[in-house]
């Protein structure tokens, strides 16, 4: 084996204790779907960890709306040849309320759409522990995520008083009113997610590769026009551009990298030569500087 | 052996240009996104010299908002890098204050090298040895000493030996036998990723060969083992599944299960949609046995040929976490591995100084502190000396009510005592004696303030339980002080004892069979737990006499309440210390009411 298939063995193994050790240790566990390839992953993932058994926990998927409509054909596709159980929820006080991602605010519109909405769904099935597919190399405050990580009632997240995880003895045990998110994923790096992805022929969405879309500038973030809902200025017209997506999210605040990879082994390529961060893409993390954090506290993944 | 995932923890504090030197590395490896390099250009800490526009290398590491604020870092922030060998290295940023050796201890309890930062304009500090202690407790591989700051100290060489040799004298005291040193200037790049011109006096290694170059131990005895983390059951298929450690299982290997020493063989090992011959260390896999054999979550797979000692009794270190002490006699939760069970400090040997080594008396551990203790689990575990299985010789202790982790454990070595004292079953039971006497055995734990007739009552109830020909004995706690407790005070801890004494007593009359009636303030929720836990279910009943203090002072059958009053006596329960109601009992009675109503209240639920 070679450097780089030993490093991804490793962390498969790891990934494969920590989802075993939450479907032992949970009385109600959930595994977030997003559709990503991160997700992606953690669906092979799951699916590797419980073989022959089937994947023991449903999936859930927080929808906005406002997802690439490739996103939610993909999904259904995926979730059905998985042979998973899987829970869509969408606020729908907040699409009834008019919350949308161009005159709410971005940051409101994410807390009502996606923060609150997933307190909602976690609430409503009484899950105890939610699986999500985050990374410590996304971002700074989620390099200070613990593995399994305790939220106190309300689904607060309190990066200052953290469970202490030592070793790989993981405290699975909850208070009353608390919950767990689980980070399987916590030590791999977006290139290892790519390579994984490569080695196991894990299907992921059409969005990631290179493709003529029609596509508006805003800023210098190009972003795609998905469906009639999008408002253009005036006179404006989409424009046809080749290019892929590097982490999907709501087509509105999802902006897309000119690139002409058409298969796996050209991404992780590209990913390699562009020494970029992959959130740098995403509209709603440039708010404010600790905006994540400031999310996570109030239950966002 | 080669580890394709090198673990590598930083300790110093900022102070110590620790986060600069990460910085450094992890952009002159091509480790860090531009945009994020970039983003340091123009964010300065208050006090910061470095120009505008220029990186500051120490805002890559330093994540939450609270720490950018006070300007250090307050948890432990996790970062991966690619060697330029290809390898992946994981960094464990720590904390370096002393408040925060928790932090340290849990990015070292998965290190293989420690890098320890020494200022050289400041010498070696005593928080330079305390990095030292933990390390060597944790057990970490590989220890670099990073003299940094010489570019301020002329690059002299007379300056690092100087602190150098300060370090290994301490070091002598350690279980450290691989420590390299390196002169280096984070700031200025001086042997971090690019050697020195301005130290022709060092010819050793830079910070990323010495790290790049290390390789884990060769194990002097590799024969594997494996936890069962779960029960796998699909249609006709029942395995187990779990993560091997060291050596490797085949098909057809005979192992044992620990602690039930079951044998079986290894019929088929599983990995997804095929079958392999061999699993080797590290890998996730699930195991078909045959025969089939009765194994469940916590047990542990070895080899038929290696000799386990599951014990109760334990020597170990710990580390202290939470802000509550630990209090020896009281019930925790052990975590070890994929096994939990209720376990409890017996003894507490003496408490480690962090800062030069040194072992002082201690009767509790407080928040940051290391001891040494004996530990005494419910159930046998399989566990090993920390020096020899990192993996085996960890737990960690978790209180039983808020499930917060509060102490990590290293085991030194189990106790023979627990290998050798064997539950002697005999034939004439509990229940056998209960029915020769025509009543259930069980124990009414009456618990409430000095003063509130828990006696009174107690004193009652076996009254009428006598006239009815019953077998009943009350375990009265200020009458047990005067003999079997009598070496016991007031403190959190001696009060956690008495109720593990009383407790242990009215287990071995409810054994011979008798109703039980115990009378003892025991004000502690969890003692009370504890208490309950060494009974079958529906055989303790907790029974709160809730009188209002007031009366109880008013009462002051003993005169006890005036004396506490004057501050006569400490920690007199509703006075000098609290007393935590309980949350579910079985039998909630006033006080203040009738004494014939609430010892017919008590009849009722024994009978």
């Amino acid at each position: 084996m070679s450097v780089d298939q030993k490093i991804l063995k490793a962390l498969e193994s790891e990934s494969i204790e920590i989802l075993r050790e939450t479907a032992a240790a949970f009385r109600k566990p959930v595994m977030m779907y997003s559709i990503g390839k991160d997700s992606s992953v953690l669906l092979h993932l799951a699916k590797k960890a419980f073989y022959p058994a089937p994947i023991p926990f449903p999936l859930l998927h927080i929808d906005t709306t406002w997802k690439f409509r490739e996103m939610i054909s993909f999904r259904d596709q995926v979730v059905a040849e998985a042979g998973a159980k899987l829970f869509v929820h969408t606020n729908k006080e907040g699409v009834a309320s008019g919350a949308n991602p161009f005159t709410t605010g971005i940051s409101e519109y994410t807390r009502i759409m996606k923060t609150v909405a997933l307190r909602q769904a976690l609430d409503e099935h009484a899950f105890d522990a939610a699986i999500g597919g985050s990374r410590r190399d996304e971002e700074k405050s989620r390099a200070k995520e613990r593995i399994f990580s305790v939220r106190d009632a309300g689904h607060k997240w309190d990066p200052r008083n953290q469970r202490p995880e030592l070793w790989r003895t993981y405290n699975t045990r909850l208070a009353p009113g608390q919950t767990m998110r689980v980070f399987p994923l916590s030590d791999w790096t977006e290139i290892d997610i790519w390579r994984y992805i490569l080695q196991e022929n894990i299907e992921v969405n059409p969005l990631y590769f290179a493709k003529e879309r029609p596509m508006v500038k805003r800023g210098d973030q190009l972003i795609m026009v998905d469906d009639e809902r999008y408002p253009l200025l005036d006179g404006e017209k989409p424009e046809m551009i080749k290019v892929r997506f590097r982490t999907l999210g709501c087509y509105p605040l999802t902006a897309a990298v000119e690139s002409t990879a058409t298969n796996i082994t050209e991404i992780v390529e590209e990913v390699f030569a562009v020494k970029l961060s992959e959130r740098a893409t995403r509209l709603i993390d440039g708010a404010k500087e600790d905006s994540m954090e400031k999310k996570k506290t109030e239950g966002y993944f | 052996m080669e580890r394709s995932i090198i673990r590598l923890l930083t300790c110093g504090s900022v102070d110590d240009g620790k986060s600069t030197l990460i910085g450094r590395l992890l952009v002159e490896t091509d480790s860090i996104p531009h945009d994020t390099i970039d983003s340091t250009r123009n964010i300065r800490r208050s006090g910061s010299t470095i120009a505008a526009g220029e990186i500051d290398f120490s805002l890559l590491t330093d994540g939450l908002e609270a720490e950018r604020e006070q300007g250090i870092t307050i948890d432990v922030a996790y970062r991966s890098m690619s060697l330029l060998d290809g390898k992946r290295l994981i960094i464990s940023d720590a904390p370096g204050h002393e408040q925060y050796t928790r932090n340290m201890a849990v990015a070292a309890s998965r290190a293989d090298i420690a890098l320890v930062l020494v200022d050289a304009t400041k010498g070696v500090r005593t928080q330079t040895l305390r990095h030292l202690t933990i390390c060597s407790l944790m057990g970490i591989s590989r220890v670099i000493v990073a003299i940094n700051k010489l570019d301020a100290m002329e690059y002299s060489q007379s300056v690092f030996e100087e602190i150098r040799s300060h370090v290994q004298t301490a070091l002598t005291r350690m279980h450290l036998d691989d420590v390299l040193f390196i002169p280096l200037s984070a700031l200025a790049g001086d042997n971090v990723v690019q050697g020195s011109t301005h130290m022709n006096w060092y010819r050793g290694q830079t910070l990323l060969e010495s790290i790049q170059e290390w390789r884990p131990a060769e194990l002097a005895d590799a024969s594997p083992r494996m936890r069962i983390q779960l029960i796998s059951r699909a249609d006709n298929f029942r395995g187990v599944s779990g993560t091997v450690h060291r050596g490797s299982f085949t098909v057809g290997d005979e192992i044992k299960i620990f602690p039930s020493n079951q044998a079986a063989k290894i019929a088929k090992i599983i990995t997804y949609k095929e079958e392999i011959q061999t699993a080797h260390d590290s890998d996730a896999v699930t195991l078909l046995l045959e025969p089939e054999v009765d194994a469940t979550r916590g047990d542990l797979i070895a080899a038929a040929s290696e000799e386990l000692h599951p014990s109760d009794r334990f020597n170990a270190e710990i580390v202290w976490l939470h802000e509550d002490p630990l209090i020896h006699s009281r019930s925790y939760l052990l975590i070890a591995g994929t096994s939990q069970t209720p376990a409890t400090v017996t003894r507490i040997r003496h408490k480690i100084d962090v800062n030069t080594g040194s072992q002082n008396p201690a009767s509790n551990l407080g928040v940051n502190e290391i001891g040494s203790v004996e530990i005494a689990t419910d159930a046998p575990l399989t566990l090993l000396p920390y020096l020899q299985s990192r993996e085996f010789g960890n737990f960690i202790l978790v209180d039983r009510l808020t499930f917060r982790t509060v102490g990590a454990g290293m085991i030194r070595h189990s106790l023979r005592r627990g290998e050798n004292v064997v539950l002697q079953k005999y034939e004439v039971n509990k229940s056998a004696r209960a029915v020769q006497k025509n009543q259930r055995a069980q124990v009414i734990w009456l618990t409430g303030l000095s003063g509130s007739g828990k006696s009174t009552i107690a004193n009652g109830v076996e009254k009428r339980l006598h006239a009815l020909g019953m077998h009943a004995y009350v375990l009265d706690g200020d009458n047990l002080r005067m003999g079997l407790n009598s070496d016991l005070g007031f403190t959190p801890e001696d009060r956690a004892e008495n109720v593990r004494r009383i407790s242990e007593v009215a287990k071995v009359l409810v054994d011979a069979g008798l109703i039980v009636l115990v009378a003892v303030i025991s004000p502690f929720e969890t003692d009370r737990q504890r208490a309950k836990s060494l009974f079958d279910e529906g055989e303790f009943l907790e029974v709160f006499v809730d009188t209002p203090v007031e009366v109880c002072v008013d009462r002051d059958p003993k005169g006890l309440y005036k004396k506490a009053n004057k501050g006569e006596i400490p920690n007199f329960t509703g006075i000098g210390q609290g007393y935590e109601t309980p949350k579910n009992p079985d039998l909630h009675l006033k006080g203040d009411a009738d004494l014939d109503e609430n010892v017919t209240k008590v009849l009722g639920v024994i009978i």
